[in-house]
Formats: structure tokens, sequence, C-alpha cells
């Protein structure tokens, strides 16, 4: 598969370069791309949002607890999903986000789900992706470490991992077709492959993303959410029990990762 | 924009004098940078130096270009320049196959480094030419740079 | 309202070098929505910078610079504690100015 597509790009650019030389090439071109990263913008949205007073109930979320104790920010999203005790289940960063905006702010569940994620690359990006972007790289530098002793968290990772491995859809495909072997791509993209700790922290560690191609940050569950639309899979549930299952999979393996997101993507 | 301040600034032979009337706030800031609108328009180099008011550009390998030879995103194309030549005015980013060439136009005032940098909109794989202008002159450097994913439009 | 600039200016040896990420849609006027009419051109036009009141860049942007510009340049002088300004203006008439302290 990857011979293929390499053949194809290296025939459409139609000059005489080995894949070794297209590789080092776009490698170059994400390292300068990496040198201003536009997700900066919306962090700093972000950040006046999370401490702006809003909603029925007119509070900031400053005393949201995100895993770490109330108004603890920096290092979060290294060890989220995780189980919390108020809810008695296992939440990811966007669900906890939405849950306190709920429980501190008094905004409605329908009104914050109805619309998580900005449409196209004319759309102002919403509330939801800049607060994720803010409280996401307030972790850059932390090291990936997502508890794993309370039942509830270790039955999240295991229904993960079976979701990442079931066949379906009309194609017949598993997260694990394209992310659970090596070589895969799609264009130029390097898959993941989550079955080695390098690739799976990898790939954990550089999501929520800028996606240049959408002039956008793009979440954790933007991703998931397309990945299942990739597969033809039936869409996925925006903060599903599905969703966080999955992240809490991709997390585990991520493993002693180091957070280096929002990161910045063609 | 106001003709009679643009003929005004135009007027006022170095740029001190307009920082002083910018400092002394007799003009916005926004005064000292025009928007050259035909230049913007220009479908290739040769337009683009003429409304700049070049005639033509002499090529120097004292302009040096930093980009990728392949862009994965034609949407974001990182270009810096950085030009060795003395007494360097100001620095052009050009795309050949654009539907207008011009993207970026940098005045390097008194000061400012002849070494500036920025991120361009490439509809497909072209020459991307910098071109200088130094002492009344133009020069320009080029570079190929090819685009997997063309970046304008929907 | 436009949003906020994210200016890094940080001192190296006798130069500042100046970081600008801008919020700005920069929209080509070649693009068409989903109903097949063009989207008019919106980008910005013009970029300056001064630090303390003297101009260190003037530039000028067309359509072809990418969505949320980013732009980079350097000047002689500069020390910690002083201000950059950066403020841009679209073909709009928006504008938007934005500080950063040298570090």
């Amino acid at each position: 598969m990857k011979k293929i597509f390499v053949a194809a790009i290296l025939a459409s650019l139609a000059f005489p370069l080995t894949a070794q030389d297209v590789q080092k090439q776009i490698d170059r071109y994400r390292e300068l791309l990496a040198d201003g990263n536009p997700a900066e913008l919306l962090e700093m949205r972000g950040e006046d949002l999370w401490k702006q007073k809003r909603g029925p109930k007119n509070a900031s979320m400053e005393a949201c607890d995100l895993g770490l104790g109330a108004g603890k920010v920096a290092g979060v999203n290294a060890v989220l999903p995780r189980y919390f005790a108020d809810v008695d289940r296992v939440m990811d960063l966007e669900s906890r986000i939405v849950h306190c905006e709920v429980t501190l702010q008094g905004f409605t569940m329908a009104e914050l789900t109805k619309r998580p994620h900005s449409l196209n690359q004319s759309e102002r990006q919403t509330d939801h992706e800049a607060l994720t972007a803010y409280v996401v790289g307030q972790s850059r530098g932390a090291k990936v470490n997502l508890p794993q002793s309370h039942p509830k968290e270790r039955e999240s990772f295991l229904r993960g991992e079976k979701m990442f491995f079931f066949k379906g859809g009309p194609y017949d495909f598993a997260c694990a077709t394209c992310h659970g072997v090596d070589g895969q791509r799609i264009r130029l993209q390097d898959l993941p492959n989550f079955q080695k700790a390098d690739n799976a922290q990898r790939a954990f560690t550089t999501w929520p993303a800028y996606r240049v191609s959408q002039g956008a940050m793009r979440t954790m569950q933007w991703r998931l959410l397309d990945c299942f639309r990739q597969q033809r899979l039936p869409e996925m549930e925006f903060l599903s029990p599905a969703s966080i299952d999955l992240i809490t999979y991709m997390g585990v393996k991520g493993k002693d990762g180091t957070m280096d997101a929002p990161a910045i993507k063609r | 924009m106001n003709i009679k301040r643009r003929q005004t600034i135009k007027a006022g032979s170095s740029l001190a004098l307009v920082a002083a009337a910018i400092s002394a706030g007799v003009l916005p800031t926004s005064a000292f940078a025009d928007w050259n609108k035909a230049a913007f328009e220009a479908k290739n180099m040769a337009d683009v130096l003429k409304a700049l008011g070049g005639a033509s550009a002499e090529k120097s390998a004292d302009i040096v270009i930093t980009a990728p030879d392949i862009a994965e995103n034609g949407a974001v194309v990182p270009v810096a320049v950085a030009s060795k030549i003395a007494g360097t005015q100001s620095i052009s980013i050009l795309v050949e196959k654009n539907p207008s060439s011009l993207a970026a136009e940098f005045d390097i005032l008194p000061g400012t480094e002849p070494n500036v940098g920025t991120r361009v909109k490439m509809g497909q794989s072209s020459n991307v030419h910098a071109v200088v202008k130094a002492g009344g002159k133009y020069y320009v450097a080029t570079k190929e740079i090819k685009v997997t994913l063309g970046g304008c439009g929907g | 309202m436009a949003d906020p600039m994210r200016i890094r200016a940080q001192q190296k040896g006798d130069v500042t070098e100046v970081r600008v990420l801008m919020a700005h849609i920069m929209e080509t006027g070649q693009r068409k929505d989903s109903a097949g009419n063009i989207v008019p051109a919106h980008h910005i036009q013009t970029v300056t910078a001064t630090w303390n009141g003297k101009p260190v860049l003037s530039a000028n942007f067309g359509p072809a610079v990418s969505q949320n510009p980013v732009m980079n340049f350097t000047f002689k002088g500069g020390a910690k504690g002083e201000k950059v300004i950066v403020t841009w203006t679209d073909n709009k008439g928006d504008t938007r100015t934005d500080e950063a302290v040298i570090s």
C-alpha cells in the first residue's frame, strides 16, 4: 500500500525523486510550519473565555476540577480521560469542560453539544474549541500518564480496545485496519500504528491540532468523529461513551509521551 | 485613501520625516504603508515590477529564499527571504502561477534587517520569486516549490 | 471585532526578533460558496510595527497570504521591557492593534 502511494506521489510530481527524498522534504515543510502555530490565537481566546464570568450563573470556569483539583489546569490533558467520583464515570477533557460549563455556569447540555465544532474555514471557531485549545495548551511538556487504578478506568480502556479492533460498516473497517499495522498512509500522511509505543505517543500528544487545510484547530473529539466518517461507520456522537473509551485506549497506549498540543498539521 | 496625503508622504523624501510626522500625531500609522492596488492585481512579474515602479529585475545570488521544496498543502507555504544586497529598501514575494503574482511586500526601513518571513497560498506548483529593491534597482531570486495539494479556492 | 494578535518580541544580541500571528480569514475573492457565489475578498492589506514610536516594519499583504497570517521580522536595537506595537488594517477598513513587551 505504501509503495503504491509513494509511486503515485512521485508520478504526480513528475520529477525524479526517491521516496526518501520526498519524505525528507515533507518533514522539512512540517518543521517550517511548526515555527508558528495559529492555534495559539485560539488558546488566547480560550484563556479569556475560561476566566470570564459567563452563563446564567455568571461564573467563570476557574473553579472547574479537571482531575487535578479545582482550578488546576496545568498538565490535566496528560492524565485524561480519568474517573471522576462526582459523576461516577470516566470523562475525557472535552466532556469535563462541558460538565463544568453546565454545573458552574448553568448552560444546558443541549446548547453546548448542539454545535461543538466550527463547520468550515470561514466560520469563527466555537467557544468549545477555544476553551479546549486553552486547557490543552497548558499541558505542553507534561508526560502522558492516564490513571488506570479505578475499575471504571480499566473498563473504559478495555471497551476502547475492543472498539479499536471491531470491524464494521460497508468497508468492513476497524480503526486497526489503518492504525494497527505499519506503513499505512493517506496521501502523504503516515498513519500511526497504535501497537507501537512511539507511534501512539506521537499521535496522542499532537492532538488537538491546527489543520492548515481547514484554517482551524480541531479537537480530539472532532478527530474521532472524522475517523468514524472516513470508516463509513455510524456517526460518532459528541462526548459519547464510545468516544471517551477510544480516547482512553489511545492515551493509555501513548503513555510516557510528552504533550505537545495543540500541534499544527497539514 | 486620500490622494493628497499620499502625495505628501511621497514628497517627504526620507522615512525619518514620516516617522516624525507619525510620532507627532500628524499621520495615522497606516499612512506609511500604502497598499499598491495595481501591483497586487498584476498577473505576472513584469507587471508587478512596473506597478512597483521598476522595469526589470537582475538575477542575484545575494537573495536567499528559505522555503520547502515540497509543500504538503498549498494553503500554507512558509517563505522567508533574506537579502545581502546593500541598501535593501523592500522585499517582495511573488508566486508566478497564482491568479495575481504578488503575495506580500515588505518595506525595509532604516534599522529593519532585510530578512522577513511569512506564509503564502499557492494554487499549484510554481516558481516563487523574491524581488528586492536596493538603491532604486530591482533584483530577483527564484525557487521552485512543488505543491501536492493546491491551496486556493474551496 | 477582530481577535487579538499573538506577538513575540525577543532580544537576541543587538537585534530584536519579532514573530506575529494574526487572526484573519484572508479570503481570496476567488472562492465560491456552496451556492456557487463568489465569496468577496477579505484580507489584511497593511501591517505596521513600531518600537519606541519608531517604525520598524511596514508590509503590504495581498489575498495570497495564508489564513491567520504569520509574519517574522528583525530590527536593530530593542531592550528587554520595551514595547513593540503592531497594527494591521484590512480591505474592509477593520483594524487591530496589539503590543508585546520585548523579552
